[in-house]
């Protein structure tokens, strides 16, 4: 099995002979089909422990149901619409306060960082914010919104907001110097100077805060939904629990892990298409 | 289509805080400097690093004020960048998220006036004109450190400016690149008639590209001396220029020009620092 410094240190033909013979260099022993085989076989083997360690006895078939009962329980939930009305009700929650928190924390973020004086005044301001768990200040939420949408899509929009912000704060202000004196001798007015090189070159840095938020909208939603909520994902985990309706409980937490995961690719997949430019 | 520059008694200076002493204090990069270049001219600059050529260009391109003296741009003082004047940096200030053809029209943008066709035949016209056709939907990051600057040239040239200022544009690139890029630049000076102010710290460059060469002093800079070339460039393509005995000679003037100010200079650091 090769290691990581045979893995990284193999020879390769180098970029100007790759473009001489054009073609790229590959490595015989890789291939796609395998790396997804192996990746398979890793998911397989974690369903295989699952099923396996309760059917012997290994843990409490009780508390941790083989994999078989959480699947047959998520299929039941699945056809009879339970599951879409909670999904649903989790997924509108956080949609709209992650989408609030881009539209918000983009503009706002360009505008801090523009100016220095304001960038200095605030940034302390925001990292103790960004510090501040989200979940500390839900009783804050409740107490000023109640127990309805508006706190949860707050909390939401708050966990949200400030990876964002951040991301854009710090895209904006690094902007390659040579970049803006560029601009400057084509004598690009300072909107067009952001709207042309300031903003593209700090997409990438905004994208990772927006897929940091991504994660944050829903782990933020589900506890929030433990707390005070008639639906959605975190309310069915919680509520199982209690009603020692353990399969259902599982079935929702891993609807929990494959919307997490969903939300995860279709960011990356998103970021992919706006950064086609950058090299591999 | 072509331009004179006057420099006129042009002074620099820096705000700095020393490594040692923490002290804030006011460094001259440039002192006392007199500059003509003559309409339609390639002119390029020499010094030793650190002599305040980058500055002269960033004068020349109205990308900083002096602190003294006037700059004059066909009589007219300079007040600030514009678009009769291009600058080609050392560094490859392309836009990364665009293509070769996107980076050119962006110059055009600028320029303003020109519909979305207009400006993507000028991208093509100008990418034409430094070979780069076939790789005008490339992203920088699929071109050559050559490739490159041939990009940032043709951006430069696109909306057509009386002035091209390039400083230091081959330093970081491998010396038959760079050879190649010197003889298709006086191609295109010579088709294009644009008055060309051209920095460098390498001797046989400069020799190769000016027609005059000015020699800079260093700390504070100014212009030590200047050297007409007379060299028969046409034949460059045919025989090796810089191998000819002139050639030699314009290089070993320099070299003594540059080596002059160098000693005294050493012998002062020595005593500076012992």
């Amino acid at each position: 099995m090769p290691s990581l410094i045979a893995e990284k240190t193999e020879a390769r033909p180098n970029p100007r002979q790759e473009e001489a013979a054009r073609a790229k260099g590959v490595s015989p022993g890789r291939r796609r089909a395998v790396s997804v085989a192996r990746g398979v076989a890793g998911i397989l083997t974690l369903a295989l422990i699952w099923e396996l360690a309760p059917t012997y006895g290994l843990v409490d078939a009780y508390f941790i149901p083989p994999l078989h009962v959480v699947l047959e329980e998520w299929w039941q939930m699945a056809t009879d619409g339970e599951l879409a009305k909670h999904v649903g009700a989790s997924l509108v929650r956080s949609a709209i306060g992650f989408g609030l928190a881009i539209v918000v924390a983009i503009p706002v973020g360009a505008a801090i960082a523009w100016y220095r004086p304001v960038r200095e005044f605030s940034t302390p301001v925001l990292e103790v914010f960004r510090n501040t768990a989200a979940l500390a200040i839900l009783p804050v939420f409740t107490l000023i919104l109640g127990i309805g949408e508006a706190s949860k899509i707050s909390i939401v929009l708050y966990a949200c907001f400030f990876p964002i912000l951040l991301a854009t704060i710090s895209g904006v202000a690094t902007v390659d110097p040579q970049l803006l004196r560029s601009a400057k001798v084509l004598g690009l007015s300072p909107v067009a100077t952001f709207r042309k090189v300031v903003f593209p070159a700090a997409v990438p840095t905004i994208f990772t805060g927006i897929r940091i938020s991504g994660a944050a909208a829903i782990l933020v939603l589900i506890a929030a939904e433990m707390i005070g909520a008639t639906a959605g994902l975190g309310f069915l985990i919680n509520y199982a629990q209690f009603n020692f309706l353990i399969p259902k409980m599982y079935a929702a937490i891993i609807t929990t892990a494959l919307l997490g995961v969903a939300v995860n690719y279709g960011l990356v997949a998103l970021e992919r298409r706006f950064s086609r430019w950058r090299p591999a | 289509m072509s331009s004179r520059i006057t420099l006129d008694g042009v002074g620099q200076t820096f705000w700095v805080r020393g490594d040692e002493d923490k002290q804030l204090r006011e460094f001259v990069a440039i002192e006392n400097l007199d500059l003509d270049v003559a309409a339609g001219e390639f002119l390029t600059v020499v010094g030793p690093s650190g002599c305040g050529k980058s500055t002269v260009l960033d004068l020349i391109a109205g990308l900083a004020e002096p602190t003294s003296g006037e700059l004059r741009i066909d009589g007219k003082p300079i007040t600030g960048p514009g678009l009769d004047r291009s600058v080609v940096f050392q560094q490859y200030t392309l836009l990364p998220w665009r293509t070769a053809a996107g980076n050119v029209e962006f110059a055009l943008e600028a320029k303003g006036g020109l519909s979305k066709k207009e400006r993507a035949a000028g991208a093509r016209e100008y990418l034409e004109l430094v070979g780069l056709s076939e790789f005008a939907n490339r992203y920088p990051h699929e071109l050559s450190g050559g490739m490159k600057q041939r990009v940032a040239i043709a951006r430069s040239l696109s909306y057509q400016p009386e002035v091209l200022l390039m400083d230091e544009p081959f330093g970081a690139l491998d010396a038959q690149t760079r050879e190649r890029l010197q003889e298709e630049l006086v191609g295109i000076w010579k088709r294009t008639g644009t008055t060309v102010v051209f920095i460098t710290h390498d001797i046989e460059e400069a020799v190769f590209l000016g027609q005059r060469v000015a020699v800079m002093s260093a700390r504070p800079g100014g212009i030590k001396a200047i050297i007409n070339v007379d060299l028969d460039r046409d034949a460059a393509a045919e025989t090796d220029v810089r191998a000819t005995r002139e050639f030699a000679a314009y290089r070993h003037r320099i070299w003594s020009l540059l080596r002059e100010q160098h000693a005294p200079a050493a012998r002062t650091e020595e005593l500076v620092h012992a």
